[in-house]
C-alpha cells in the first residue's frame, strides 16, 4: 500500500463514498426544507418522512408566502435595494482608500491605516448601544439609509483590495503621473481594472454578508415594511406559529438569491474567503 | 464618481513644480482617497468605542433622555460580577469555545480527504459549504424546526430506532446550549474546510514525494508534515473561531432567545436584552466593555502567542 503507484483508485472510490453519506448530513436539512415547503401541511411530520410529497400543495404555499399577510415581494425588494446599494457604495469606499493607503505616498498613511485595522478587531456588537444612540438622534433610525451607511465603511473590504493593489507595480502609478495623469485618473483607468477579480470578489462576498445580515435589521428597523428577507423571515416564523410548510417555503425564498449568487460566483466566493481568510 | 472634487486638487498644485507644494498635493490626494473611509470608521467604529467605555460608567435608561443620565463610576462592574445572569452567560461562552477544536478537527479531516483522496471535489466543497453561505435565520428556523422535541423529524428518527425518551434538545436546558453547538458546528465546517483546503495546497508537493520514496506510511506522512505545516493556518482559524465564538447571536435570538431559563444565553444576547428589552443602556455598556476586553485579551494573545508556537 506505499507509494503513490501502487495507490489503488479503489481507495478513492471508498473515500468519495464515504464522503458522500457524510456530505448528506449537511444537505438533508436543505432538502427536508425544500421538500416540506412543497407539502400541505398536514403531511409535515408525518413519520417516515416523506421525501416525495403525497399531495402537492406547492403552488398555494409559495403564493401565501410571496403575496399573503407578509408579503414576501416586499421583503425581496428591500433586502435586493439594501444589499446592492451597500455593496455598491462599499466597494467605492474601501478601493478608494485602499488605493489611498497603498499607491499614494503621503504623511500619516501608516498611522492612519493601523488605526483603520485596529477597528476591525472590535465586536460589533460591543458598539451597537452607542450607534443605536448616534441613529436616534440623526435621523438614521428605522430607514433602508441607515442600515445601508452601517454596512457601508468594512474595514475589511479595504484591508483586502490593499493587497491587490500593493500587487501592481508603482512604476504603472509613476509613469500615469509623468504622463499627467491625477491620482483620481490613475485610479479609476489604471488601477481598478487590475483589480477586478478582487474587487468582484468582495462585491460577492459583501452582498451575501448583507443579504444575510439579521443583527442590524433587527437593531435599526422597527417599521414592518421595512424589513428585509432574514427579519421577516423571523417574525413571519414567530406569527404563522405551526404553519410549517409556509415557513420552510419562506425558508427555501431566503436561501435562493444567495444560491444563485454563490453558484455564479463560486470560484470567486471560495477563493476569495480562502485567500483572505475572512469572515462576516 | 462621488469623489470627482478630488481632480482639481490633485492636478492643479504639481503644475506649480514646487516640492513642498508637489508633496502637499500627495497628502491632499491621500487624504481625500482614504477619507470616505476615514469619516465612515470615525463616526461608526471609534466614537461608539469611546462613548461605550464612558456609558460604562452612567447609570442611564434610555427612554429618560440625557437628564436622567447619572455618573456611578465603577458601579457597573461591581454589579456584573453578582449578577448571575451575566456570569451564567460569561460560563455559556466558555463552554461554547468547545465547538472550536470540534469543527477545526472536522473540517481538517474533511479538507486532507477531499483535497487528495476523492473525486468530485467541485460537490463536496459545495456541499459542505451549503450551511455557511445560507442564511442563518433560514438554517436557525429549518433546525428548530428538526429539533422539534415531540414530532421533529430527528426525534422521531430516534425513536424508531429504538431510543424510547430522546432528548427534547433546544427546549431542555441541559441540551439546549449542546444543540446550538452542534449546529455552529455544522455551520462553520463549510468555511474551516475551504481554509485548510487552500492551506493544503501551499504545502509543497515535493515533500510527500520525498517521504513516499523514504517509505513513510499515512500517518507519518501525517503527523511529519501535513499536521505540522498547517499549523498556521489552524491558528489563523483557532483565533477566528475563538472571536467569533464571542460573537454568536444570530443563532440564539431566533431559536431559544437565551433561554430555557437563560441555558443559552451568552454576552452579547445578554448585552443585548439589557440594553434593548431592558434599555439599560449603561449596565450594557459595561457588558460590552467587558466583551470588548475578552476580545482584545485573545488578539494580544494571539499576537504573543504567533511567534512562539507556529511552525512555518
Amino acid at each position: 500500500m506505499r507509494g503513490i503507484a501502487m495507490k489503488p483508485d479503489w481507495r478513492k472510490v471508498a473515500v468519495t463514498a464515504l464522503l458522500f453519506v457524510v456530505s448528506i448530513l449537511f444537505l438533508l436539512p436543505f432538502i427536508w426544507m425544500l421538500v416540506t415547503s412543497f407539502k400541505i401541511e398536514k403531511d409535515v411530520f408525518v413519520y417516515p418522512i416523506q421525501w416525495i410529497p403525497k399531495q402537492w400543495n406547492a403552488i398555494a404555499n409559495y403564493k401565501e408566502v410571496w403575496f399573503g399577510d407578509y408579503p414576501f415581494y416586499v421583503y425581496y425588494l428591500n433586502s435586493i435595494k439594501v444589499a446592492v446599494i451597500t455593496t455598491l457604495i462599499s466597494c467605492t469606499t474601501a478601493s478608494l482608500a485602499a488605493y489611498g493607503f497603498s499607491k499614494v505616498r503621503f504623511k500619516g498613511s501608516k498611522a492612519l491605516f493601523v488605526i483603520v485595522l485596529a477597528t476591525y478587531m472590535v465586536p460589533n456588537q460591543a458598539i451597537l448601544v452607542p450607534q443605536f444612540i448616534l441613529y436616534r438622534n440623526i435621523g438614521l433610525f428605522d430607514s433602508h439609509l441607515g442600515l445601508i451607511i452601517i454596512g457601508s465603511f468594512s474595514v475589511l473590504g479595504t484591508f483586502m483590495l490593499r493587497q491587490f493593489f500593493m500587487g501592481i507595480h508603482q512604476e504603472y502609478i509613476e509613469s500615469a503621473k509623468v504622463d499627467g495623469a491625477g491620482h483620481l485618473r490613475t485610479f479609476w483607468s489604471i488601477a481598478m481594472p487590475l483589480v477586478k477579480p478582487a474587487v468582484a470578489t468582495y462585491a460577492i462576498l459583501r452582498f451575501i454578508w448583507t443579504w444575510n445580515d439579521y443583527q442590524n435589521p433587527l437593531i435599526f428597523l422597527r417599521t414592518d415594511k421595512l424589513y428585509t428577507i432574514p427579519l421577516a423571515m423571523q417574525k413571519f416564523t414567530s406569527m404563522s406559529g405551526e404553519f410549517y410548510s409556509l415557513i420552510m417555503a419562506g425558508a427555501v425564498s431566503a436561501i435562493i438569491p444567495l444560491l444563485i449568487v454563490f453558484i455564479v460566483g463560486q470560484k470567486n466566493v471560495i477563493e476569495g474567503i480562502a485567500l483572505g481568510g475572512v469572515k462576516g | 464618481m462621488e469623489n470627482s472634487a478630488v481632480t482639481p486638487k490633485t492636478d492643479a498644485k504639481p503644475a506649480r513644480g514646487n516640492w513642498m507644494n508637489l508633496k502637499n498635493s500627495e497628502t491632499l490626494a491621500g487624504l481625500l482617497f482614504v477619507s470616505p473611509m476615514l469619516i465612515g470608521v470615525t463616526v461608526l467604529v471609534l466614537l461608539p468605542i469611546l462613548a461605550i467605555f464612558a456609558l460604562s460608567f452612567a447609570d442611564w435608561n434610555f427612554v429618560q433622555g440625557w437628564d436622567g443620565l447619572k455618573w456611578i463610576g465603577f458601579d457597573n462592574f461591581g454589579k456584573l460580577l453578582d449578577d448571575h445572569a451575566f456570569i451564567r452567560s460569561v460560563r455559556n461562552n466558555m463552554i461554547f469555545l468547545l465547538a472550536v477544536p470540534v469543527y477545526m478537527l472536522v473540517s481538517m479531516v474533511l479538507a486532507i480527504l477531499i483535497d487528495r483522496y476523492v473525486y468530485w471535489k467541485g460537490f463536496f466543497k459545495v456541499a459542505y459549504f451549503m450551511p455557511y453561505i445560507s442564511s442563518i435565520v433560514a438554517v436557525a428556523i429549518v433546525w428548530q424546526v428538526l429539533f422539534q422535541p415531540s414530532y421533529g423529524p430527528i426525534n422521531e428518527m430516534l425513536k424508531a430506532i429504538g431510543i424510547a425518551n430522546p432528548p427534547k434538545w433546544i427546549a431542555d436546558p441541559k441540551f439546549a446550549l449542546y444543540s446550538i453547538m452542534m449546529i455552529t458546528v455544522w455551520v462553520s465546517i463549510g468555511f474551516n474546510l475551504i481554509i485548510y483546503i487552500a492551506g493544503l495546497q501551499s504545502i509543497p508537493r515535493d515533500l510527500y514525494e520525498a517521504a513516499d520514496i523514504d517509505g513513510a506510511n499515512a500517518w507519518v506522512k501525517f503527523a511529519r508534515i501535513t499536521f505540522p505545516l498547517l499549523s498556521p493556518t489552524s491558528f489563523f482559524l483557532l483565533v477566528t473561531g475563538i472571536i467569533s465564538s464571542f460573537k454568536v447571536f444570530d443563532i440564539i435570538a431566533v431559536m431559544t432567545q437565551g433561554g430555557p431559563i437563560g441555558s443559552t444565553s451568552m454576552m452579547v444576547w445578554y448585552l443585548y436584552e439589557q440594553a434593548f428589552n431592558n434599555l439599560k443602556i449603561g449596565y450594557a455598556s459595561s457588558v460590552s466593555v467587558v466583551l470588548f476586553a475578552f476580545v482584545m485579551i485573545i488578539t494580544a494573545g494571539q499576537w504573543i502567542a504567533q511567534k512562539k508556537w507556529v511552525n512555518y
